[in-house]
């Protein structure tokens, strides 16, 4: 499949005659960024785009530079493979000089999150692991910590948690009250682990584990969970498209970001830069969130008002980069679990056979 | 004929017969071997074969090969010039990710070593180790030295719940990190229970259908078919539909009063075993089927005339006929299920992993092939000594796959 897509993508990038040519994800977010960036950078300059889907384009990418071959000049990748691939010397390397400052004039480098500006990527948004409840199963008290979803006295009733060692222990010492700021440093001591598992045994008996994104917003539909962990992205959409009754609680989310990054020796590199540049300005970065409820990466959008394509539906409050959803928030230490991964899930499917 | 012995002339003739028959077999001769022997021999052959730091790491190999025990200024140097011609290649990722599999947290021990490396001066075994104090673990050389040959037993020993601690020695890892040997006993048994549960439900329905007139017993084998055509997504998703918390049977069971809790059925141990049931079933059924058909009732009526009671006619004189049924499908079920994959990750919550679900993740998450090749080796291994132990016992020959 994924050889065919990269067929493809060599295929219609000479057909299209296209000067900046994304390998994005399709879906709704290859929807989003089409509406929000390349539709309105070809009528802001005349330069012309082209959109390919693929299942991960992080794969096409290592073929095309490997096998010399590069037809895409911008790609949508996640933190980790931009890392990787940036290790690897598959990516051409960013100065963030070369990017447009906030309205204000600070200059780009001070105005993205910390972490959103790496050595080969910009990132563009910002999605998160939160949880959410189902309102109508609490009609009094409604959790509000990531503590209260570890609080079976308070709000009995099954939880949904993704089955994997990742966010999952984060977030147990999260909710155990380590601050967010010392759970990697925690996590890579014996007792750090221990702890965390530890308060996963809390509810244990009360998880139903899930794999598929798909999958929470559904076990909260059935009535099979009363909260249950969700990427946030998700939970949003059942909310408006289907009406359902469905509260983020933000506190303890955590969140990672999606990057826009330049294949090494891709074709019209002038224009793929100029394309960055101009898409990760304050504006056009913001106007992501009309289409999907990711946060965008710059301190400067907080000035901007983004609405839902709905026209009504303020997205300040649905956003994992709003001020208030970010009070207790980890960033997931891509770093950590390169190293830590095969260690730590073989720990935690050792607990769950337990 | 002509001066030409008959046995030499015969056995000419039969060589060309066994060549024009040997060609008749060798599109599906073929066909295996493509599809069936090599990429069952590429596995295990990953299983035992990584070279990902012998090949990016040179040097140290070469000190490894030639000195045994801690690792001199020699080795350091080594070490350090291996980081920086994988800097140079950008291989560190590689090695690191094949250190890592042993030995948790060290793949940015190396990325971040061939990062560094071309500052460092000598002498190595102090300039290394200040960078990070793990260059200096005497369990990271041992790792190192088992990798640094390209055929290694480690992913056999970790799917054993085996490791190798800093001198060498074959130890067992922790208590909390220890996971297949219990997943392969629980795999193991699961199956046979499932396989226990197929034979009690389906032995009577393929007499069922063995004994009725054949129009009647048509359309209950089309009841019995029906489901084995149908999509096993499909099947297992309606076992969601009906067995969980608030599905039809518990809604059924909670309005009619019977019971006030709603009982776990799915997600666990219970809605594994009930979904394979229902979906290894047929497995069972059909062989039973075939070899009941043809048993004449004769036999059954002239025990019960001679005065068997017909628990002893049945035991005695029926059962026995319909042996050969039974091991092909026992023995067909409880293979399928040793194996199986899908069901247990969609119903199986945690209590009810199989072992193969921990293959998949080793195949699709960890990225771990050479772990995901050993377990399945072992599997494989396990499964060929029951049929082995099967042949002793009962003798291939007995079974009737239909």
């Amino acid at each position: 499949m994924k050889k065919l897509l990269v067929l493809t993508a060599a295929l219609m990038a000479p057909a299209a005659h296209a000067d900046v040519t994304f390998l994005g994800w399709g879906g709704a977010y290859g929807r989003a960024q089409t509406e929000a960036h390349l539709k309105p950078f070809t009528e802001a300059t005349g330069i012309r785009t082209v959109m390919t889907d693929t299942d991960n384009p992080a794969a096409p990418v290592k073929a095309m530079v490997e096998a010399n071959n590069v037809t895409a000049n911008l790609v949508s990748l996640e933190q980790a493979d931009v890392i990787r691939l940036c290790d690897e010397g598959l990516l051409e390397e960013i100065d963030p000089a070369s990017l447009a400052p906030a309205p204000d004039g600070t200059p780009a480098a001070d105005d993205f999150l910390p972490g959103a500006l790496t050595d080969c990527g910009v990132a563009t948004d910002v999605w998160a692991t939160v949880f959410a409840y189902d309102d109508s199963r609490f009609p009094d008290a409604k959790p509000t910590t990531i503590a209260d979803f570890f609080d079976l006295e308070k709000f009995p009733g099954k939880r949904g948690i993704r089955k994997g060692a990742k966010t999952t222990l984060e977030m147990a010492l999260m909710a155990d009250g380590v601050p967010a700021s010392e759970v990697y440093d925690m996590l890579e001591t014996p007792e750090g682990i221990d702890r965390a598992f530890a308060k996963l045994d809390t509810i244990k008996s009360e998880v139903v584990w899930w794999e598929a994104g798909a999958q929470p917003p559904q076990l909260l539909a059935d009535g099979e969970v009363v909260m249950s962990t969700v990427y946030n992205g998700r939970i949003f959409a059942a909310a408006m498209n289907e009406n359902k009754p469905f509260v983020t609680v933000w506190d303890g989310m955590q969140y990672e970001f999606e990057v826009y990054a330049i294949p090494k020796g891709a074709p019209d590199l002038d224009d793929a830069m100029q394309f960055l540049s101009w898409s990760t300005e304050t504006q056009n970065l913001a106007n992501l969130t009309k289409y999907i409820s990711y946060g965008p990466t710059r301190k400067s959008t907080a000035a901007v008002k983004k609405t839902w394509e709905d026209g009504t539906t303020d997205m300040e409050a649905h956003l994992p980069t709003s001020p208030q959803n970010m009070t207790n928030s980890l960033e997931t230490s891509f770093e950590f679990w390169v190293d830590y991964d095969s260690e730590l899930n073989e720990r935690f499917n050792a607990w769950l056979a337990s | 004929m002509e001066g030409r012995p008959l046995k030499q002339a015969l056995a000419r003739a039969q060589s060309r017969a066994k060549r024009r028959a040997l060609l008749l077999v060798v599109p599906l001769l073929l066909f295996i071997v493509v599809t069936f022997v090599a990429p069952i021999g590429q596995m295990l052959l990953r299983s035992v074969h990584n070279d990902a730091f012998a090949r990016n790491m040179p040097n140290v190999g070469a000190w490894f090969a030639e000195n045994d025990g801690a690792p001199t200024e020699d080795a350091f140097a080594a070490l350090v010039a291996d980081l920086r011609l994988a800097r140079e290649n950008r291989t560190a990722g590689e090695v690191g990710t094949r250190i890592n599999y042993e030995l948790g947290g060290t793949r940015s021990l190396f990325t971040s070593g061939a990062r560094g490396a071309d500052d460092l001066e000598p002498p190595f075994a102090t300039s290394l180790v200040e960078d990070d104090a793990k260059w200096a673990d005497p369990q990271l050389w041992q790792v190192m030295r088992t990798a640094s040959s390209a055929y290694t037993a480690s992913f056999y020993l970790a799917a054993l719940d085996l490791t190798r601690d800093g001198d060498g020695n074959i130890v067992r890892v922790p208590e909390g990190r220890a996971v297949y040997l219990a997943l392969f006993a629980k795999t193991f048994a699961l199956s046979a229970l499932i396989t226990a549960i197929c034979l009690l439900l389906g032995y009577p329905v393929a007499h069922l259908l063995a004994t009725l007139p054949l129009a009647k017993s048509n359309l209950l084998m089309i009841l019995v078919l029906l489901p084995f055509w149908t999509s096993l997504l499909v099947r297992t998703t309606s076992w969601m539909v009906l067995l969980q918390e608030q599905g039809v049977i518990n809604n059924t069971l909670v309005a009619t009063g019977i019971t006030d809790t709603r009982l776990p059925m799915i997600y666990n141990q219970t809605g594994t075993v009930i979904a394979m049931v229902h979906i290894l079933l047929p497995f069972m059924i059909l062989p039973l089927y075939s070899v009941m058909r043809p048993i004449r009732p004769h036999y059954v009526r002239a025990a019960r005339s001679l005065g068997a009671t017909s628990w002893t006619a049945f035991r005695r004189v029926y059962l026995p006929q319909t042996v050969p049924g039974i091991g092909a499908g026992a023995l067909l079920v409880f293979i399928l299920a040793v194996g199986y994959y899908i069901t247990p990750a969609l119903v199986g919550g945690a209590s009810g992993q199989l072992i193969s679900n921990l293959i998949a993740y080793h195949m699709q998450d960890s990225l771990n092939w050479s772990m995901a090749a050993a377990l399945a080796a072992i599997l494989l291994a396990a499964v060929l000594l029951l049929y082995w132990l099967y042949d002793r016992l009962i003798g291939i020959d007995n079974m009737k796959l239909g």
